[in-house]
């Protein structure tokens, strides 16, 4: 009998090699108690959270938790249905009007999860004979919704304005074409010259659909994200986005002004086939997308934090992902995963969570200490933070 | 197989090859693309950009499935190219 787990041998060899060292598992972790949105019990010590996506701080807002625990009472714990049938309540609804005014847009499908969203519309609307090009980092729930479909799936280099123009021109000029962006690229933090990318893109006669789960909440003048920022809203078809980041609960979802939009929730298998999003988790959703509306003072105190970790790691001699800081994330590049493993532990010892990101979900086999900022961060907590990077940086002799 | 020496297209990308050839393996057309040059998908992506560009055409992920030695790239190419 052939054993269909030995495919995975070589991941559980590296595993068990990293993990004899006395090494901690990075991806084993547990949270005890969480105090906030940016403290946490981890093995019973007190830890700041630097690898959180919890941007705006919300999941501990006191309108938002009401607005969830009314929801509880009034419509119980779960639908048991698709949106469908009978899982759209009154909270879908509200949610999904919430969206429509966050973005200006006539239509607003919520989904389960955000990976949900993409695989659902990106496998939906290209066909067959329709060409879907995607930047070589996508996220991949971008890639799976490209694999689930049939569509023919052209990539091109990561942020390269030029690759992709190439390609939209070596394209047959009448078949449908889908381009995929993202506001922000999560794994080093880098913002897309979406200006470009949208125009040329609309020139070679492409549809466009920007994931903006990164920068929602955050970057643009009302947080709608890297388009607005950029000034090309009106020119993108379709933003992804989800509410397990700044919108601080679960869920995805897909905005776009497209006549026909509403015959998704019809033909958009990852939306029929599922059960809905909870009463609770729609409510919590709904209260705090129309909080992150008028979010600016937040909005400027994330953008201080972000500047400030970037600055200060930069100066202790750390090598970031991005030269500027771009986004709430800031990547810090490690030699590799040993090197890694051994400074994320060291954090964790001082008492500091960060994300350990490896390949294959990094880009150019790069191991990543992963910060994501949050607003609720004090500028007093990140030269806290700065001080245990210096003591774990010089304990691993990565500076 | 032939003499692929003479195929001037063949030598095309060869050449295109050799940057990503970390091992120095003698590419022929039967040269697996994983198996003998070990390539992961992050170095088939930019090696595929590469010979696109090149040739000035497109080699959608769905073809790249089948590809699995030089010599199916050659042919692949030809196609493409018309």
């Amino acid at each position: 009998m052939t054993d269909l787990f030995s495919k995975f041998d070589a991941l559980i060899q590296q595993r068990e090699t990293l993990l004899s060292t006395g090494q901690r598992d990075p991806f084993s972790l547990v949270m005890e108690e969480v105090k906030s949105p940016t403290v946490a019990v981890v093995n019973g010590k007190e830890t700041i959270l630097l690898g959180t996506y919890n941007y705006m701080g919300m999941t501990f807002d006191p309108d938002v938790i009401a607005a969830g625990k009314k929801a509880l009472d009034d419509f119980g714990t779960g639908t048991t249905g698709s949106r469908v049938l009978n899982g759209t309540y009154q909270g879908h609804r509200e949610c999904e009007d919430a969206l429509k005014e966050f973005y200006g847009f006539d239509h607003a499908m919520v989904f389960s999860t955000g990976y949900q969203a993409n695989l659902g519309i990106i496998s939906t609307i290209a066909g067959k004979d329709d060409y879907v090009l995607l930047d070589i980092d996508s996220h991949a729930s971008i890639y799976d919704g490209c694999a689930m479909g049939n569509a023919q799936i052209v990539p091109f280099r990561h942020n390269d304005i030029e690759a992709l123009e190439k390609r939209l021109k070596r394209l047959p000029e009448d078949a449908g074409k889908l381009v995929i962006l993202e506001g922000v690229y999560s794994m080093l933090g880098d913002v897309a010259p979406l200006k470009e990318m949208v125009r040329i893109s609309k020139e070679a006669g492409a549809m466009v659909l920007v994931d903006e789960a990164h920068s929602m909440g955050f970057i643009g003048e009302h947080g709608r994200g890297v388009a607005e920022e950029q000034g090309v809203m009106d020119d993108v078809d379709f933003i992804i986005g989800t509410f397990s980041k700044s919108v601080g609960t679960v869920g995805g979802f897909c905005v776009s002004n497209h006549p026909k939009f509403e015959v998704m929730r019809l033909v958009c298998r990852p939306y029929v086939f599922t059960a809905s999003l909870p009463p609770s988790v729609v409510a919590t959703a709904a209260t705090s997308i129309r909080k992150l509306m008028h979010g600016s003072e937040k909005r400027a105190h994330l953008w201080e934090n972000s500047r400030k970790l970037h600055a200060g790691l930069k100066a202790l001699g750390f090598t970031i992902g991005t030269d500027e800081p771009q986004s709430a994330i800031i990547a810090v590049i490690m030699p590799d995963l040993e090197g890694g493993a051994k400074m994320w532990e060291s954090l964790l010892n001082e008492g500091l969570y960060v994300n350990l990101a490896r390949p294959p979900a990094t880009p150019a086999n790069m191991t990543l200490l992963r910060c994501s900022l949050c607003a609720e961060h004090t500028s007093e907590q990140v030269d806290e933070i700065l001080g245990m990077f210096e003591r774990a940086g010089k304990a691993t002799g990565i500076i | 197989m032939t003499d692929h020496a003479s195929d001037p297209l063949f030598a095309e990308i060869k050449e295109e090859i050799e940057p990503f050839n970390a091992k120095g393996v003698e590419v022929t057309r039967e040269t697996s693309f994983q198996k003998d040059l070990e390539w992961d998908s992050l170095t088939v992506m930019d090696f595929v950009a590469a010979i696109e560009d090149r040739f000035d055409i497109i080699i959608t992920m769905n073809m790249q499935a089948e590809i699995e030695t030089v010599g199916q790239l050659v042919d692949a190419v030809t196609k493409l190219r018309g």
